[in-house]
């Protein structure tokens, strides 16, 4: 008898862990929260301001995921994870999405059991040298000595590239970018490696950045793209159409100026399909018709997230460059909202 | 012969004149203590240079610090071509979040009675002056103080509290009228019944009669030095305790006892901290059930705590072990059992010889606690980076560092001092 009890219990336990898995999406709806990973901070991409509340671009699109399940971009808990930690705490469950500047690669894909949602920035390694070293290219740099941070894909993608070409390099291992800086500052190493995004933020910040040259080469594909976990697709569905929606929007032109004016109705049928003024798109997302609005009344577009934090009016003043439109000539395209 | 004049010999003492200006005061202490000879001079003026040098560079930095900008570019601005300065306008801006993290700042009182109150209930210890009753503050504080730091209901502590009155109660019902082995065996496990299976009743019972309360904060939300201090102090004050079993296990003929606290020690210390964090960070994660919520700083503590006792159990045995064996024999011989020969006769003695020992062991896991920011945990240093994530403040790297290696200092500095006038207190001997 007791036995029955005790396994009766335990299926009770397993099935109720099970239907906790099952639904990320009813999860965070039944919580009133997203718990959202992001990183121990990147310059533009996440931070914490003086008031404690997170800001970047990574950051924006956890507001942008919170105000469409929840309609409260600041329904969200950030948790830092550190480039050790991250996948184990997306894969246990302890964060329900990562946003956090994240290579999108084949084994983390496959391998990991993740699911990559989508690019949201389209980055790639670069290199930055004193402009008195007068080095004009990524070949001439032969035998020089580079800070490089330790256990991340820029030491390997230095080492494949340095090899293909025939080159020879005296590596510096350092642990955080921070050292890097200082270490770089103080002529520790006559080259800084990273990815481009960062090299422009960590440029900005020295107090001479003239001085210094980001060379033209970037010499690996680094998309950087939110992911969920593998297994839950209308989970995946609901953060990889959230993200879309704020590229779409900027390529039908939709902004949080003119956003309430587009609510109204507008003659373009995919726009309202987007904004939730016809069809039925939303409710097919397990969330209601304004589920797009509200994630572009956040912060804007793509576009104007972009500007906001990590644009050419920013200190870390990125160009779209990749990141542009794939009508302006760049990679960002959101499959049709149909 | 006998009218000898002897007026050459001297009939009364001469006044005390005072030393050569050259060897007392000032003078005389440099003379002996700097320029005694050639070689000690010149390392004297060596060090003096150095000195200079680096109070030169030092004070005009400090001095100069900018503490109104926004940003480093606008401490840069208003430097301008002048002298290097700080850019301390970063502390004065950051200065709460290095303190308390995310934790909600109209509840900052909330740490801050905490931590006096702490100050409180080990008082009786440190001072001599203070009256017995401050015991009854050691006694509260254990519960008092989580539910001060995280909030929620009242009852929670008061409940928690109860499980070792009735521990104890049943222990001493026992004891008188069945064995006292069996009694202590059915004490604990009445408490261990309390905590998991009624105490949860009893105050959500309570909690619906007087709902009285704090406002609950995540673990999440802590940060800074009050993060660092919380695991700093949660580990000296349960690894102490467990330190003092282990140690005893350790010596014990029991086969069983001794092989577990041995195994457990060696263990311990036979590996990182850093990897025991990462395990309680990373594989609990991994082995536990999905969606199990175990409070990530819970996990921390443990871990913490863990490390610490080891190391103390090993402190505390080369206490006992300092300690002549007529010791022991005396208490044998004045009929007292193990326990009270622990209790009044082998522990004070103990403790005493290894309170620089104990000490050391606190500092070292006080600034071990940085650990955690390798895991994710914003404690100073993960506040450090965070704050340097804001393209602001990206490359302030002096004043930041400066600063949190600052605050470390005075409280393991605190610490240090405290154990020395804590060792001349407990001082018995004659020398």
């Amino acid at each position: 008898m007791k036995k029955t009890v005790f396994l009766g219990a335990l299926t009770i336990a397993g099935l109720a862990a099970t239907a906790a898995m099952a639904g990320t999406l009813d999860d965070v709806k039944a919580r009133g929260q997203l718990n959202c990973g992001v990183s121990t901070g990147v310059p533009g991409f996440e931070a914490p301001d003086a008031n404690g509340v997170w800001q970047g671009f990574d950051v924006a699109v956890c507001r942008a995921v919170a105000a469409a399940i929840l309609n409260d971009s600041t329904a969200v808990e950030f948790i830092p994870t550190t480039g050790k930690t991250r996948f184990t705490a997306l894969a246990s469950g302890e964060v329900d999405m990562l946003s956090r500047v994240t290579t999108w690669t084949f084994s983390r894909d496959v391998d990991l059991k993740f699911e990559f949602v989508g690019v949201n920035y389209y980055d790639g390694q670069g290199f930055m040298v004193p402009k008195e070293l007068g080095v004009s290219s990524v070949k001439e740099l032969d035998g020089a000595t580079v800070c490089i941070q330790t256990g991340t894909t820029t030491e390997l993608n230095l080492a494949d590239y340095f090899r293909v070409n025939g080159m020879s390099y005296d590596p510096v291992p350092v642990e955080t970018n921070a050292e890097t800086q200082t270490q770089y500052l103080a002529g520790a190493c006559d080259v800084y490696t990273t990815d481009a995004s960062a090299l422009a933020a960590t440029r900005a910040s020295f107090e001479a950045p003239g001085d210094h040259v980001v060379l033209p080469e970037i010499i690996s594909k680094e998309p950087l793209g939110p992911l969920v976990r593998h297994g839950d697709s209308e989970w995946a569905d609901v953060v990889r159409w959230t993200l879309n929606a704020l590229i779409a929007a900027e390529e039908l032109g939709v902004t949080s100026a003119n956003l309430s004016e587009m609510l109204a109705g507008t003659d373009n049928p995919e726009i309202n399909r987007l904004l939730g003024t016809s069809g039925s798109l939303g409710e097919m997302l397990g969330l209601d018709a304004d589920w797009a609005a509200r994630a572009i009344a956040v912060g804007g577009n793509y576009g104007e997230v972009f500007e906001t934090n990590i644009g050419a009016s920013t200190p870390i003043g990125l160009a779209r460059g990749l990141n542009a439109q794939w009508t302006d000539g760049g990679l960002m395209y959101s499959p049709p909202f149909r | 012969m006998s009218s000898t004049d002897n007026s050459y010999v001297r009939t009364e003492m001469l006044p005390e004149r005072e030393a050569p200006t050259g060897n007392v005061g000032i003078v005389g202490w440099i003379r002996k203590n700097l320029f005694p000879d050639v070689f000690s001079s010149i390392l004297t003026l060596i060090a003096l240079f150095f000195i200079y040098q680096l109070l030169a560079g030092l004070v005009p930095w400090l001095t100069g610090g900018i503490w109104n900008a926004s940003s480093l570019s606008e401490c840069r601005e208003i430097i301008g071509d002048g002298p290097a300065a700080a850019c301390l306008a970063v502390i004065h801006e950051r200065f709460w979040q290095l303190m308390y993290g995310f934790y909600p700042s109209d509840s900052y009182w909330r740490p801050n009675l905490a931590f006096i109150l702490l100050f409180a209930a080990i008082s009786p210890v440190l001072f001599d002056g203070v009256s017995r009753k401050m015991f009854i503050a050691t006694a509260t504080v254990p519960f008092i103080g989580p539910w001060l730091l995280w909030g929620g209901s009242f009852w929670a502590p008061v409940t928690a509290a109860l499980g070792f009155v009735v521990g104890y109660f049943v222990y001493k019902l026992v004891a008188k009228s069945m064995n006292n082995l069996l009694a202590l065996i059915l004490g604990p496990l009445a408490a261990i019944i309390w905590w998991l299976v009624i105490s949860g009743y009893v105050s959500s019972g309570l909690a619906s009669v007087i709902p009285l309360g704090l406002e609950p904060v995540a673990s999440r939300d802590f940060g800074g030095f009050m993060l660092a201090v919380t695991l700093g102090i949660t580990g000296i004050a349960l690894s102490f305790p467990l330190g003092i079993v282990l140690a005893l296990g350790r010596l014990s003929d029991l086969v069983i006892i001794k092989t577990l606290c041995v195994g457990f020690i060696e263990f311990i210390r036979g590996v990182p901290l850093i990897t025991l964090l990462f395990v309680a960070q990373v594989m609990l994660s991994y082995f536990l059930p999905k969606g199990t919520d175990f409070d990530i700083i819970l996990r921390v503590m443990i871990m913490i705590t863990l490390f610490a006792s080891a190391y103390m159990a090993e402190v505390i045995r080369g206490g006992l072990a300092a300690l002549p064996t007529g010791q022991y024999e005396a208490a044998d011989a004045l009929g007292l059992d193990y326990w009270q020969a622990q209790r009044l006769i082998i522990m004070p003695q103990a403790l005493k010889i290894s309170i620089p020992g104990i000490v050391s062991t606190f500092i070292g896991l006080f600034k071990d606690t940085t650990l955690v920011s390798i895991i994710g945990l914003s404690d100073p240093i993960g506040w450090v980076k965070l704050i340097q994530s804001n393209s602001e403040w990206t490359g302030v790297v002096w004043e930041l560092y400066g600063f949190v290696a600052l605050v470390f200092f005075l409280f393991c500095f605190s610490m240090s001092r405290s154990s020395m006038y804590l060792e001349r207190k407990l001082q018995t001997g004659h020398n």
